[in-house]
């Protein structure tokens, strides 16, 4: 079985057929800008292009646009000026009703996990296929297969709450992996996690990535940025200031 | 939706009135005052309304005549009578006929020392009506007639009972719809405290790409359940109760034995199950189904 029909029949989604513009990019943001009602514009004619397959970090501090642009990808908000296409779907022009549609084709992690508290590790991950109606049968098969990639194979039964953060957050990358998404956002995936955790989740977020998967992490840790030397956009104020291929954090901005 | 998310989602919203339990509580026990109310008024309403169709039934005027009418006298008012448009038919007991019902009824051998028909003067004519809140004014008319002795109006007035079942008609509809607002508002209630309670879980869901339809719809059963079983309870109590009540009002008041006749607790339920249960289901619906679009907005 070919990966893009194993793909599809994961997801249990009939376009599963990527979609990408003729420079082979996944992701696309031309002069976009975002204004909310008050303050300055919280992007300002930002342009980027992701191939599929990178390994981009975002990085910029507080106020520089990162969550505005992660909001943009996840079509929580909406482009006041500029275009964003994702897979070849132009996110402005994209229907209400076909968001979450479009959702399931991204796998998302937040830096405080987000996991459903009162279910235990295999519900949590078997939602994200409950949602999308895959068949008890598939989410039976796919569920442990995801788990023990993520490491977490033998604390199927655990609550979030008995979990170390590290667990908890591969949780929601098995989460974020099983319905087999093109992209990967990850808002600062680390940020709550040690050292040692932090790397353990780095290498598996590198492997996602060496199995084909684009991921695009919003980072706050130099450390991780400068020694995995992937390409690093910096951000300030609404702009991008440097994009470089194989970058670290040295940039003082 | 398929099946298997029909089945998640009516999993959940037992999930969520477990998880609320003092809210549901609360909502179940409103629609049940609610709706057992409703069933006491009903029972009432439609017993009455028994017992005045079968007074209609019955006997409602007779008239008895002068001494020494002639037959064709009689027979010119009886035409009178049938003529109305209230009555629907009138019957000639002849002076004989009378004697010989009482003899029978009461009598029985001991007739037999009467030579001459005691009630000579007793021949009459019992009118039926179809609609008896006109008996007042079919009363009127006879007692104009000439030839006509006396007009006897059945013991019971129908005419007061539909005006009093009236009364309780508009009574009870005016306490069921405000108990009914109430139960909507509690019901809206509920489901806001499940969705402040879930308002994080709801953000996951969106954001792993969940329809609308999939976060809304169990809260919206969540709704359904807590309305079907705030009608159920009355059901079951009104059902077991039902019977008691009625044997006791036989037993209190034998004197209107004839007057009290009840419909079977199964004629009751005929209406009153199917109506309660839509009622209830329809305002956990609605309650929740506002509730939903107004806090959850995917």
């Amino acid at each position: 079985m070919s990966e893009e029909t194993r793909r599809g029949r994961a997801r249990g989604n009939k376009k599963a057929k990527l979609r990408l513009n003729p420079n082979g990019d996944i992701i696309t943001l031309e002069n976009v800008s975002k204004s909310y009602s008050t303050g300055a514009p919280a992007l300002n004619g930002v342009d980027l292009h992701i191939k599929k397959g990178e390994f981009v970090f975002i990085i910029g501090d507080s106020g520089s646009g990162k969550s505005t642009m992660i909001k943009l990808l996840l079509r929580e908000l909406t482009a006041t000026k500029g275009k964003v296409t994702v897979m070849g779907e132009n996110l402005s022009k994209l229907r209400r009703r076909k968001v979450p549609k479009y959702r399931r084709s991204l796998g998302i992690v937040f830096q405080d996990f987000r996991l459903l508290k009162d279910r235990n590790v295999y519900e949590n991950v078997a939602f994200a296929q409950r949602i999308i109606q895959t068949p008890i049968k598939e989410i039976k098969r796919n569920v442990p297969a995801v788990l023990s990639v993520v490491g977490l194979a033998g604390k199927y039964k655990a609550l979030p709450r008995e979990l170390s953060g590290g667990e908890q957050q591969r949780v929601a990358i098995a989460r974020a992996l099983i319905n087999r998404p093109a992209i990967l956002l990850a808002d600062e995936p680390t940020g709550n996690l040690d050292p040692d955790t932090t790397w353990e989740i780095m290498k598996l977020l590198e492997k996602i990535n060496e199995n084909g998967t684009t991921i695009l992490m919003v980072t706050h840790n130099r450390e991780i940025v400068d020694t995995m030397k992937k390409r690093v956009v910096t951000m300030k104020k609404g702009v991008i200031i440097s994009d470089e291929e194989r970058g670290g954090y040295s940039y003082e901005y | 939706m398929n099946i298997r998310s029909f089945f998640y989602s009516i999993k959940q919203g037992f999930v969520n009135i477990f998880r609320n339990k003092g809210f549901s509580m609360a909502s179940i026990a409103t629609i049940g005052a609610c709706l057992f109310l409703l069933g006491v008024f009903y029972c009432v309403v439609a017993n009455v309304e028994n017992m005045v169709k079968n007074v209609q039934k019955g006997v409602s005027v007779t008239v008895f005549f002068d001494q020494g009418i002639t037959e064709d006298r009689i027979n010119e008012i009886q035409a009178l009578i049938d003529k109305r448009p209230e009555v629907d038919h009138s019957d000639y007991i002849s002076a004989d006929a009378a004697w010989e019902d009482f003899k029978d009824e009461y009598l029985g051998e001991y007739a037999d020392g009467f030579t001459e028909n005691p009630l000579a003067d007793s021949s009459s004519i019992n009118i039926f009506m179809k609609d008896v809140s006109k008996q007042p004014e079919l009363v009127t008319y006879l007692e104009a007639v000439s030839g006509i002795r006396t007009v006897n109006r059945s013991e019971v007035t129908a005419t007061t009972l539909t005006g009093v079942n009236g009364f309780v008609a508009y009574i009870s509809a005016a306490i069921i719809i405000i108990l009914l607002s109430v139960s909507i508002f509690l019901i809206s209630n509920t489901v806001a405290t499940g969705i402040s309670v879930r308002k994080e879980e709801i953000a996951i869901m969106k954001y792993i790409g969940a329809t609308d339809y999939f976060v809304r719809a169990p809260f919206v059963i969540e709704g359904m359940i807590i309305g079907a079983v705030g009608a159920a309870i009355p059901d079951i109590i009104i059902y077991f109760l039902y019977n008691k009540v009625i044997k006791y009002f036989e037993m209190e008041y034998q004197t209107l034995d004839d007057l009290l006749v009840f419909l079977s607790v199964h004629d009751i339920f005929r209406y009153y199950l199917p109506v309660s249960l839509i009622i209830g289901v329809g305002i956990g619906f609605l309650g929740s189904t506002i509730t939903v679009r107004r806090h959850i907005k995917v």
